[in-house]
């Protein structure tokens, strides 16, 4: 790896805890962001030369709050830049100045720089924006590429959700142990939400299919600082488990792969290896939350070595548990899934009636409401079901995989 | 004489690498052992899976204690290792907790899953 890909890695990890602790710093969002990027000119100047410093988000915090401080005192026309010496020759103070910096408040400057990207004002779409900017470094025009927008357009979109942010208030007051569990809780759905939204994208757009590998990244770093969340290892696990089918997920023609169709030797291993280590790990904490049972469904679809072999009886159980924790008619609808393995069509359909008007407007509502009546020949009532899951799909790919089963129906109706 | 050659570094930058980096370091590692296998002197070499899948078994007052996350005390060092394959996380740590209660120091078992790169074939 050249010099310059490994700063590059250097930087991007670095990043959420060095800008956290120049917010706390600097309590404006802005300068520590402009105090940031200062930093990494200078990283990117003598860690060439001099090597990578031991620390590399110690020393970022370093110099980017001595270059901060100046950029404040420029602005008030005050003393002049130090020498470029001055902030180059660090190695030797490295040791002394990584005991200096407030190492006790770095958790909690990770979680505050996650946190504020997951204003309750803020929709979805901002959120993730904002934490792909803010929390993870990726430029405007990657973020711009990945919702197919107008690089002005996010450009907008960014300083109007940073707008609204400063005008919230950054909470910097060392949370309470319920404030912390509330934050992380709110930055798990927000890590979340980042990767659905690589994950619907699948294959049609690769800038957005990268967000997966990033939520994995951020829920990683979120676990290293929190180790003992169950909730926060079974998300991590979940998002692993769904990302390592990614290769399997859609065919050549970039169709959609439904699960039960899906070649198994191209599921990615080591991901199901280190999501099963994660839900062990949970497990014996002994307190169950959504991600952790999603998680445990997703598993047992990884250790089925075929699709026949999966544990129905299981699944249908942990749904029973998650509509329990948290209901929802999504949940009923996915228990109504795999009632109908168990039970045959007929059982899932009548579970899945009183949802109709709650899920009248949700695409997969009516995709397996079709699959189901398809089974059972009555086929009338399925094309009805699958043209309203066209006019509902979310991508071209969901509209050509229902199109699909139409031409099923088609073809089962032919001889007749 | 048997040695433990144990790898140390950032990662969260290891763990960033695209599929191609880690090919083209890997392919360079396994270029560097295979004298070594082929000569039968290489034994199980493996990739630790991030520290987040860590699990830690120290002594406790009674019982030992299970703790979520890898070994971060810097006063002790790593003194030896063991690699045990068990059906789950469970049987690991009960495992571990066995040997903490007859090891008479402070002992403490970072439990880290792996990947195997290498069965090995060495005699002894």
């Amino acid at each position: 790896m050249t010099d310059i890909a490994w700063i590059d890695l250097a930087l991007t990890a670095a990043r959420p805890q060095a800008l956290g602790a120049l917010l706390r710093y600097f309590r404006d969002l802005d300068t520590a962001e402009e105090a940031f990027q200062e930093a990494c000119l200078r990283a990117i100047r003598t860690w060439p030369e001099k090597g990578p410093p031991r620390d590399p988000a110690a020393w970022l915090i370093f110099v980017g709050r001595n270059s901060g401080i100046d950029a404040v005192r420029k602005r008030s026309r005050n003393d002049p830049l130090p020498e470029e010496e001055v902030l180059s020759d660090l190695s030797d103070a490295e040791v002394d100045m990584a005991d200096r910096l407030d190492n006790s408040n770095y958790r909690d400057d990770i979680l505050r720089l996650m946190f504020i990207c997951c204003h309750p004002d803020l929709p979805n779409t901002q959120q993730i924006a904002l934490a792909l900017r803010i929390v993870s470094g990726l430029s405007v025009p990657q973020i711009a590429r990945a919702f197919l927008v107008s690089e002005a357009a996010m450009e907008q979109r960014i300083t109007r959700a940073k707008g609204r942010v400063a005008k919230a208030g950054v909470p910097f007051e060392t949370p309470s142990a319920a404030e912390r569990a509330t934050r992380l809780s709110t930055v798990g759905a927000m890590i979340y939400l980042v990767f659905n939204e690589g994950y619907s994208a699948g294959i049609t757009n690769p800038d957005n299919a990268a967000f997966c590998e990033e939520a994995i990244r951020l829920a990683r770093l979120l676990l290293r600082i929190f180790p003992g969340e169950p909730e926060i290892m079974g998300l991590l696990a979940l998002m692993l488990l769904q990302h390592s089918r990614a290769p399997a997920r859609f065919d050549r023609q970039g169709q959609i792969v439904l699960l039960e169709d899906q070649d198994r030797n191209l599921w990615n291993r080591k991901l199901i290896d280190e999501a099963l280590a994660l839900l062990d790990k949970a497990i014996r904490h002994r307190q169950p939350g959504p991600y952790q049972i999603q998680a445990a469904v997703s598993a047992l679809h990884a250790r089925a070595a075929r699709a026949e072999d999966t544990d129905w009886e299981e699944i249908t159980l942990l749904y029973g548990m998650l509509e329990h924790i948290q209901p929802s008619p999504v949940v009923t609808l996915n228990k109504a899934v795999a009632i109908s393995k168990l039970k045959g069509p007929e059982a899932a359909l009548e579970l899945i009636a009183p949802l109709a008007e709650k899920l009248d407007g949700y695409f997969y509502f009516h995709g397996v409401r079709g699959g189901l009546l398809m089974q059972l020949s009555r086929n009338a009532q399925a094309r009805e079901a699958f043209d309203r899951a066209i006019a509902l799909a979310n991508s071209p790919a969901e509209c050509a995989h229902i199109r699909q089963q139409i031409d099923k129906l088609g073809a089962a109706v032919a001889p007749a | 004489m048997l040695y433990a050659i144990l790898c140390y570094a950032n990662e969260e930058t290891v763990f960033a690498w695209s599929k191609e980096e880690e090919e083209a370091v890997m392919g360079k590692l396994y270029a560097v052992q295979e004298p070594l296998a082929k000569a039968g002197k290489l034994g199980p070499t493996g990739r630790l899976m991030p520290t987040t899948a860590a699990t830690t078994v120290r002594k406790g007052k009674d019982e030992p204690l299970v703790l979520d996350g890898p070994f971060a005390e810097t006063k002790e060092v790593l003194l030896g290792f063991y690699t045990v394959d068990v059906e789950n996380l469970d049987e690991a740590v009960a495992f571990s907790k066995e040997l903490s209660k007859v090891n008479p120091g402070s002992t403490s078992y970072e439990i880290r899953p792996f990947y195997v790169f290498h069965p090995g074939a060495v005699k002894t």
